[in-house]
């Protein structure tokens, strides 16, 4: 956690999600099973996990547009759980954008505005205002359907941003982008945040997404909160296989603890000689059954004598080579393999071909260990 | 949208036609005849109206008699019929709208299961006559009728209540028989609506009567705007049932239209009738239609793929 975060938070969350619970009618396993989370002001937080997670049902629990079964969500020390949407001091940006199809873009900025009674000279300056900021103020006048996506996306935002929110919540705001406006936009978006200051909370299935944008994230899977922290944490030391999974590519290793000691942890991996070594900051017992995990880009290719922490045998069985880096997946005893990126950072270095054999090396700070 | 190629292309297709052909055949010859009859004079024979030309050793003579237009602005007896129904089918119009409405809105947010059963509930009247259900009405409705009798054992009332034979019980009549017209329009409009600009409503800070009034109310416009043109357009032209139910001095221009034809035997007259209520109509709609062309076409120039 950033230290300005760390600091916002030790003066009390701005929204605090309390065990909150929800099922839908006629479903078995619950959409939100008991999440609770702290959120700092002016944090970018992002809700990440794949389609199902129940990342969505919590973003709409925070609007109020659902009722949870359980639980608490808490704006600036409020307790909203029970409050329509139309009295929460939050707005939320809709992944369909959900304009108002018979209103101008001037209008549909207006339309909150205009719900709480604003005089109409400071509502046209707070339109113009937001049409310069989200840089539409030259199509005013047009309809919805007569914009661009990128150009609708940014009426939404205009729109969600225009009753000065103590919350925005943003669901999948670049998904319906394509792939180079959307790169822009993430600038553009985490830029404004910055500038206003907003606390916001987004949900995406886009890990890229959300490792640019957000100041924290959380992990979502099967209604259950995984694992919160910065990007850079919680891809460094995933807590689960699914986080190491599904945030960048992981190796995983079936293993058993022979030894820890000092955050570090002694293992035999299943089928392999030898011992292997890595980070495991919580105590272990021995004979534990866990999980290493080692990022493919951390992975060396090295030669039979180097000196490694952690050391294994096996051959190429494929390239890819992408530019600036290839990836290499090594078969090591015949049926497993391993991930292996490199960058290619020097022109014609030697680079191994498909069926050579070779030595694979990792450090043990690098590989971690995940308990079952 | 449709492109339509210009020019004379190479390949017609004759199914295309079919259309052109059957309102050719079933609406303009029709329309063409009535208008010659509307210029015709009243004769004793068969038919009973004058030829609208004649052949003469100089050629053609036209034999065009504006006399019937001249007698509707003359005689105060058909702007008085044509005003009357006109208010009747407006009256007739908001009432269906008001009731058809809620129906419709009810029946567009029904999850998907019931919807079906609850259209079939509205179109099911339509399995019986029209002409039955009207008289029904009017046993219903009768001094000694079920309505009347269901009164007086209740002790609500003292004396039968006078109901037939009143414009109340035609604007019942026509709001009974034509609300099916008004409500499948709206139920078309609503259930397209996507209900996430109402949640986006509520999340701008409307309660859900204030999203109502700004959100959904303006986007059902074309099926009010259908609904109602599907009611008040056959409503004006109604004769059944303020015949049946309205009593002989009820005074609307289907009733009118069939005493000039029937009782008087004059169909030039009943013929012109005709055209100047098609005329009153058709005009105001035509305007409306490419009034929302216009709309349309100022709105969409390059939108239409995107959109999707």
């Amino acid at each position: 956690m950033s230290a300005a975060a760390a600091q916002a938070l030790s003066m009390g969350p701005f929204l605090r999600i309390e065990n909150i619970s929800k099922r839908y009618e006629g479903t078995d396993t619950p959409a939100v099973d008991d999440v609770s989370l702290d959120i700092a002001r002016g944090e970018f937080f992002s809700l990440l996990g794949a389609s199902g997670s129940g990342k969505t049902t919590l973003l709409r629990i925070l609007a109020g547009f659902e009722r949870p079964d359980s639980g608490h969500v808490f704006i600036d020390g409020r307790d909203v759980t029970d409050l329509p949407p139309y009295e929460r001091p939050v707005n939320m940006m809709f992944q369909s954008y959900a304009l108002f199809p018979h209103m101008s873009v001037a209008d549909n900025v207006a339309f909150g505005l205009k719900q709480d009674g604003m005089a109409k000279p400071e509502r046209t300056a707070r339109v113009a205002e937001l049409l310069d900021l989200v840089h539409l103020g030259n199509k005013a006048k047009r309809k919805p359907h007569q914009l661009s996506g990128g150009e609708r996306q940014r009426v939404a935002l205009a729109r969600a941003l225009a009753k000065h929110p103590k919350l925005l919540l943003l669901d999948e705001p670049l998904g319906a982008l394509d792939r180079k406006l959307r790169e822009s936009t993430q600038f553009e978006l985490k830029a404004l945040q910055a500038r206003l200051g907003i606390t916001f909370v987004m949900v995406t299935h886009d890990q890229d997404e959300a490792m640019t944008l957000s100041s924290r994230l959380a992990v979502m899977d099967q209604g259950r909160v995984q694992q919160v922290g910065p990007p850079n944490e919680v891809y460094e030391t995933p807590a689960t296989r699914h986080v190491a999974e599904f945030l960048g590519a992981a190796n995983l290793l079936d293993a058993t603890v022979t030894d820890w000691g000092n955050g570090m942890a002694t293992l035999a991996c299943d089928g392999f000689p030898g011992s292997f070594k890595a980070t495991a900051p919580a105590a272990l017992a021995p004979a534990a059954r866990v999980a290493v995990a080692i990022r493919p880009e951390k992975i060396r290719l090295c030669e039979a004598g180097a000196a490694a922490d952690n050391k294994l045998q096996g051959t190429v069985k494929d390239i890819a080579y992408i530019g600036d880096v290839s990836t290499y997946s090594i078969l090591l005893d015949g049926q497993r393999s391993l991930r292996v990126q490199s960058t290619n950072a020097k022109r014609g270095s030697l680079m191994p071909t498909e069926g050579a054999a070779l030595w694979l090396s990792w450090d043990a700070a690098d590989a971690v260990v995940i308990a079952e | 949208m449709k492109s339509r190629r210009k020019g004379s292309g190479p390949f017609i297709p004759w199914s295309a036609l079919a259309p052109y052909l059957w309102l050719l055949l079933f609406f303009g010859a029709p329309l063409a005849i009535v208008l010659k009859i509307s210029l015709a004079a009243p004769v004793m024979g068969q038919p009973p109206y004058t030829p609208l030309f004649e052949a003469t050793k100089d050629g053609i003579e036209w034999l065009i008699n504006w006399d019937n237009y001249l007698l509707l602005l003359d005689d105060p007896l058909y702007i008085a019929a044509l005003l009357n129904s006109l208010k009747i089918a407006g009256i007739s119009t908001l009432i269906a709208l008001l009731i058809g409405y809620p129906m419709a809105y009810a029946i567009a947010r029904a999850p998907e299961s019931r919807r079906g059963i609850l259209m079939m509930l509205v179109i099911l009247p339509f399995w019986t006559s029209f002409l039955i259900r009207v008289y029904a009405w009017m046993s219903i409705l009768s001094t000694t009728g079920l309505l009347n009798s269901f009164l007086l054992w209740l002790g609500v009332i003292d004396a039968p209540l006078e109901i037939i034979y009143t414009t109340f019980a035609i604007h019942l009549g026509i709001v009974y028989s034509y609300l099916p017209f008004m409500v499948l329009p709206l139920v078309a409009t609503l259930s397209r609506m996507d209900m996430t600009l109402l949640e986006a409503a509520a999340d701008l800070g409307a309660k859900p009567w204030q999203a109502f009034l700004r959100v959904t109310l303006p986007l059902s416009l074309p099926g009010i705007l259908a609904g109602s043109l599907l009611v008040f357009i056959p409503a004006t032209g109604e004769f059944v049932i303020p015949d049946l139910l309205g009593g002989p001095d009820a005074l609307m221009i289907g009733k009118i239209m069939w005493t000039e034809f029937f009782s008087n035997r004059d169909w030039p007259v009943a013929s012109a009738l005709t055209v100047a209520l098609l005329v009153l109509l058709v005009g105001p709609m035509i305007a409306l239609q490419s009034a929302r062309k216009r709309d349309a076409n100022a709105e969409t120039p390059q939108a239409r793929g995107e959109a999707a």
